[in-house]
């Protein structure tokens, strides 16, 4: 061995030793009376000044001595540990660490002697041993110095050192020996040799032993990383003044060495965002009767074939209102998105780029760079990343990571030969590989009827999945091989790109195998939508499709991108009352509007499906009989619509409870968003009047003339209706949006009175029993203040529950007038029935019983 | 496969003008080159750098590739790409049923590429002196992939640059 080498041997021996040392202080912080850790962290040091001494690194040589003298007093009893010291040991232990980087890549100590450092040791050596421990001590450390160093070597006998590349070499050529084992296994399924076949099948046992054994060679156990975490965690609760437990669970778990590394730093910025903002500090846990210190629990485990890491606080959690708020503020998403949102998804709003929750910025965290490079780094190595959170209990992140990244599942697709590819030969056409992980779902429609089921707007193809449009790629199309092929059979494979899903259509879905991914040569490099290559069982290569790349290519994610971009500019032209209508055609009305919220389905339904009942048209849908009713028939009831009628019928269906109707219109137009500037006119009978919708003139529909028109009084029967039949006063000074507002309520089963000022409201709520008052937020003369503080004066109105209708969330105040119950976005209905309902049926309850 | 010396007279060179010794300081230093046929031409390429030499092999397409691009075959569990020398140099393409054979050169980065030629050759040593560069009126698509040219007795060898001849990614869109 020359200078080099051994330089090169005392590095990584170091390294290794002082990597240990981290966790070993932290512990011994917890125990410090244990004689085992002391003698391995005095051993760790000990071997270090020895070699330095060895070397003549001079500087190493003087800290890690004193370090020596410390812990030799520890060891032997005559002081006892504080925090102090640790802080003061940990010092020395970054400062050797340091100095052994110096050596590593400049080859000598540095200049830098740690003089101050050295003093502080000195000091602390040499202070007075006021703590003297029991007599009892001294004679116990030696003892157990001598049992730890029998254990020592035991371990260190039985591994080498193998370099990483020779490592990637056997993994290779182990990957070539499946595939020709593969090979020689589909070969001998066409054999009689028993022979041939008893050889074949011990090749296949070994190989699968081989490659087994090779890949653990590879692993690692996920401790590697955790090392470093509790030394991380201690100093940060330090310098957040913070009490944090950090807890380990399966450090043993194995991964391969390259995911290792490739969560090192996700790993290491989770734990850092717990510490931050997850746990509280010592004082809010009190008060909030959580024990002083916050718990920081790290779990990893083997489930289905992955990875799966915990990383779960017990701190404040993360309230989904205000993540949606600042998800607002920061104009990431509109308001009635974050309005519609569930929890769940709300969620995962803090993996968007650009997004912190943290009110301040810190050193560690909250500059908003984060989560969301967390998230890509998982995802780049087929992971994935899920956040569950409740407020005041805690967040656990769990993180799904594959085993290897050598070998993946994936599904094998099929594209038959098509005329226009003459170069290729083979009848059986090309296989495409799509990795398991961006698989959602398999889909068949099979037959005519299935065939029907591919919808298109102009020409791109939809799937209704389970009643959302699911865009459709034809593989064949993406990848410019010939047209769509003739076929019975529809299969869609749903994937997912990014934040999108879509379904992949193919000619064939052969099975799931474990292939052994290749990377493709640089002269195909540019091509994003392959991920690799792979050599299938018969030899023949077949292509990995990287997912993300196919939907660029098609336009499905690009397509989703332009479009928030341009409702993020649409957002910042505009004020917030927007609304989204469906626009449709019917009779001699050209552009006809309902709200989309409205609206429960749109179907397509053949009129041969069209029976009658009772005098009224009615289908069967769903195992229900839909009631329907032409829409130019209700408004234009003198004119004869009859050769009019397109098959198959397009229906609107609108939902009441457990009932609902379908209205036919001739043509479903578009969906817009908009504001809406409307202008009153009811000269006719089903229509609220005209709005300038998508730079249009618009009629806008009264559903609930249009509905009772149909019904004849389906609305009066109130025994079918779930509603409990209480009255409702909507005061609000737009008379659209009253009759809006009444539109729903009355469809929920509301007697519904208006009030377009203060003045009628108080004349009504004089006159009638009314339940629920909702008071908008602009009612004249004095904004609707007026009205909440009249009924506060009145004992008999003061009871009655009111909330004030707004325009959007900002509206709300912190700080609620007295009298009024809470907030309601004017144009969100499900959320408006909601809070109806629990308010009038608190209101109700006490009516039914007093008679 | 033999080898055909081509020249006798190497040790004259040494004497030769001024001139001749600056035309064989430009050519490349190794004199033996591993020969093939496109389209009647002669083609060279310096020997150390071809791998192996293949019958035709079955090939997967890589539909939206580059046309040069013919597939990919599989070498040993080794994936590698083959391209078509007739389409990469602008000839025109080869008849019916004439099946290609494979050159599978090793580039500088130690990657494997399949080149499809007509036909393969022997190994001929050349002599440095019979060295030229390309004339500037041969076409730009073939001028650009060669070093130069060996005027042999009976022919001319066409000395392919393999890094430049296999280097197609700038043609990917």
């Amino acid at each position: 061995m020359d200078d080099q080498e051994i330089i090169r041997e005392f590095l990584i021996e170091s390294n290794e030793s002082l990597a240990r040392l981290d966790q070993d202080m932290v512990e011994l912080e917890k125990r410090p009376k244990d004689p085992d850790l002391l003698a391995a962290i005095f051993r760790a040091i000990h071997t270090i000044k020895g070699a330095c001494g060895f070397l003549g690194y001079t500087t190493l040589e003087a800290v890690t001595h004193r370090t020596e003298s410390i812990l030799s007093q520890l060891r032997d009893g005559k002081r006892d540990l504080n925090p102090e010291l640790v802080t003061l040991i940990l010092e020395a232990v970054d400062v050797v660490k340091s100095v052994l980087v110096a050596i590593e890549t400049a080859g000598a100590e540095g200049p830098d002697t740690y003089d101050d450092l050295r003093k502080r040791l000195d000091a602390a050596c040499s202070l007075p041993a006021g703590a003297a421990p029991p007599a009892v001590a001294p004679s116990l450390p030696p003892e157990a110095e001598k049992v730890s160093v029998q254990k020592g070597p035991a371990v260190s006998d039985s591994t080498i050192r193998v370099d990483v590349g020779l490592l990637d070499k056997l993994m290779n050529l182990v990957g070539e020996l499946v595939l020709a084992r593969n090979q020689i296994l589909q070969f001998n399924a066409h054999q009689e040799d028993s022979t041939l076949n008893a050889t074949s099948q011990r090749l296949n046992l070994i190989t699968t032993e081989l490659q087994e054994g090779v890949m653990k060679t590879r692993m690692q156990p996920i401790g590697v990383v955790w090392n470093k975490l509790p030394r991380l965690v201690r100093d940060l609760a330090t310098s957040f003044g913070k009490q944090i437990h950090l807890e380990m669970d399966g450090a043993d778990t194995e991964l391969d060495k390259t995911i290792i590394e490739a969560i090192k730093d996700p790993l290491t910025h989770i734990v850092r965002n717990c510490c931050d903002h997850g746990i509280e500090k010592s004082d809010v846990r009190v008060r909030a009767r959580k024990p002083a210190q916050g718990k920081l629990s790290l779990r990893a485990f083997h489930e289905g074939g992955q990875v799966n890491i915990e990383i779960s606080d017990d701190g404040a959690g993360i309230d989904v209102q205000v993540l949606k708020n600042k998800a607002v503020q920061r104009g990431l998403i509109r308001l009635e998105q974050a309005e519609r949102m569930a929890d769940r998804e709300a969620l995962s709003l803090v993996f968007l780029p650009g997004f912190s929750t943290a009110a301040e910025v810190t050193s560690v965290s909250g500059r908003g760079v984060g989560m969301d490079v967390v998230k890509t780094n998982i995802e780049k190595i087929g992971g994935v990343v899920e956040l569950a959170s409740r407020p005041g209990e805690g967040t656990t992140l769990r993180l799904k990571i594959p085993l290897t990244l050598a070998i993946i599942p994936g599904l094998v697709v099929t594209l038959t030969e098509r005329r226009s590819s003459p170069r290729n030969l083979e009848g059986v056409g090309e296989r495409y590989v799509i990795p398991q992980v961006s698989l959602l779902e398999l889909i068949r429609l099979e037959g005519e009827s299935g065939k029907r089921q591919v919808e298109r707007i102009h020409e791109t193809p939809f799937y209704r999945r389970r009643g959302s449009l699911l865009p459709l790629v034809y593989l064949s199309e993406v990848l410019q091989i010939g047209q769509t092929v003739e076929s019975n059979v529809v299969n869609i494979v749903v994937l997912q790109a990014e934040d999108r899903q879509f379904g992949l259509v193919v000619d064939g879905i052969s099975d799931t195998q474990e292939i052994v991914v290749k990377p493709l040569g640089k002269q195909l490099k540019g091509l994003n939508c392959y991920a690799g290559a792979t050599i299938m069982g018969d030899g023949r290569v077949a292509l990995i499709l990287d997912v993300s790349g196919i939907a660029q290519r098609s336009g499905v994610l690009q397509e989703s991108r332009e479009k928030s971009r341009a409702a993020a500019e649409r957002r910042e032209h505009s004020g917030s009352e927007r609304q989204t209508f469906l626009l449709f055609r019917a009779g001699s009305f050209e552009r006809l509007a309902v709200p989309l919220s409205l609206v429960a389905r749109l179907e397509e339904i053949p009129l041969a499906k069209i029976e009658h009942a009772g005098g009224r048209e009615v289908v069967q849908y769903r195992g229900r009989i839909l009631q329907m009713a032409s829409l130019a028939r209700i408004l234009e009831p003198a004119v004869d619509h009859a050769g009019r009628l397109q098959d198959p019928a397009q229906v609107v269906v609108f939902n009441n409870g457990d009932r609902s109707i379908g209205i036919q219109v001739d043509q479903i137009l578009d969906i817009v968003e908009d504001t809406v500037a409307a202008r009153q006119s009811a000269e006719r009978q089903g229509l609220l009047g005209s709005a300038v919708i998508g730079k249009k003139v618009t009629d806008l529909l009264d559903l609930y003339s249009v509905i009772a028109a149909a019904e004849n009084g389906w609305f009066s029967d109130r025994s079918t209706l779930r509603a409990t039949g209480a009255t409702v006063m909507v005061a609000e000074a737009s008379s659209f949006a009253r009759g809006l507002v009444r539109n729903s309520l009355e469809m929920a089963g509301y007697q519904v009175v208006e009030a377009a000022d203060t003045q009628t409201a108080l004349r009504e709520l004089d006159h009638r029993k009314i339940d629920v008052v909702l008071a908008g937020f602009d009612l004249p003369p004095d904004n609707g203040s007026g009205l909440l503080e009249s009924m506060q004066r009145d004992p008999a109105l003061a009871q009655i529950p009111a909330l004030a209708l707004i325009d959007s969330a900002d509206q709300a105040q912190s700080e609620r007038p007295p009298g009024l119950s809470g907030y309601q976005l004017k144009f969100d209905r499900g959320g408006m029935l909601r809070s109806l309902a629990s308010l009038a049926s608190a209101v109700a309850r006490p009516e039914h019983v007093a008679p | 496969m033999k080898k055909t010396k081509q020249t006798q007279n190497g040790d004259l060179a040494a004497d030769g003008h001024a001139t001749k010794i600056a035309v064989s300081e430009a050519a490349p230093a190794s004199r033996e080159y591993a020969t093939f046929f496109v389209d009647g031409l002669f083609f060279g390429i310096d020997v150390l750098q071809v791998q192996e030499v293949l019958r035709y092999q079955e090939m997967t397409q890589v539909p939206l590739a580059p046309g040069v691009i013919e597939g990919l075959i599989n070498l040993r569990g080794q994936i590698v790409t083959a391209l078509d020398m007739r389409r990469r140099l602008k000839l025109p393409p080869r008849a019916e049923g004439q099946t290609p054979m494979n050159t599978v050169v090793r580039t500088k980065e130690g990657a494997a590429v399949s080149l499809l030629v007509d036909e393969i050759g022997d190994v001929v040593e050349v002599d440095s002196e019979t060295f030229e560069t390309v004339p500037d009126n041969v076409d730009p698509a073939a001028r650009d992939l060669l070093e130069g040219v060996y005027k042999l007795k009976d022919r001319l060898l066409l000395v392919l640059d393999t890094e430049k001849t296999i280097d197609i990614a700038a043609n990917v869109a």
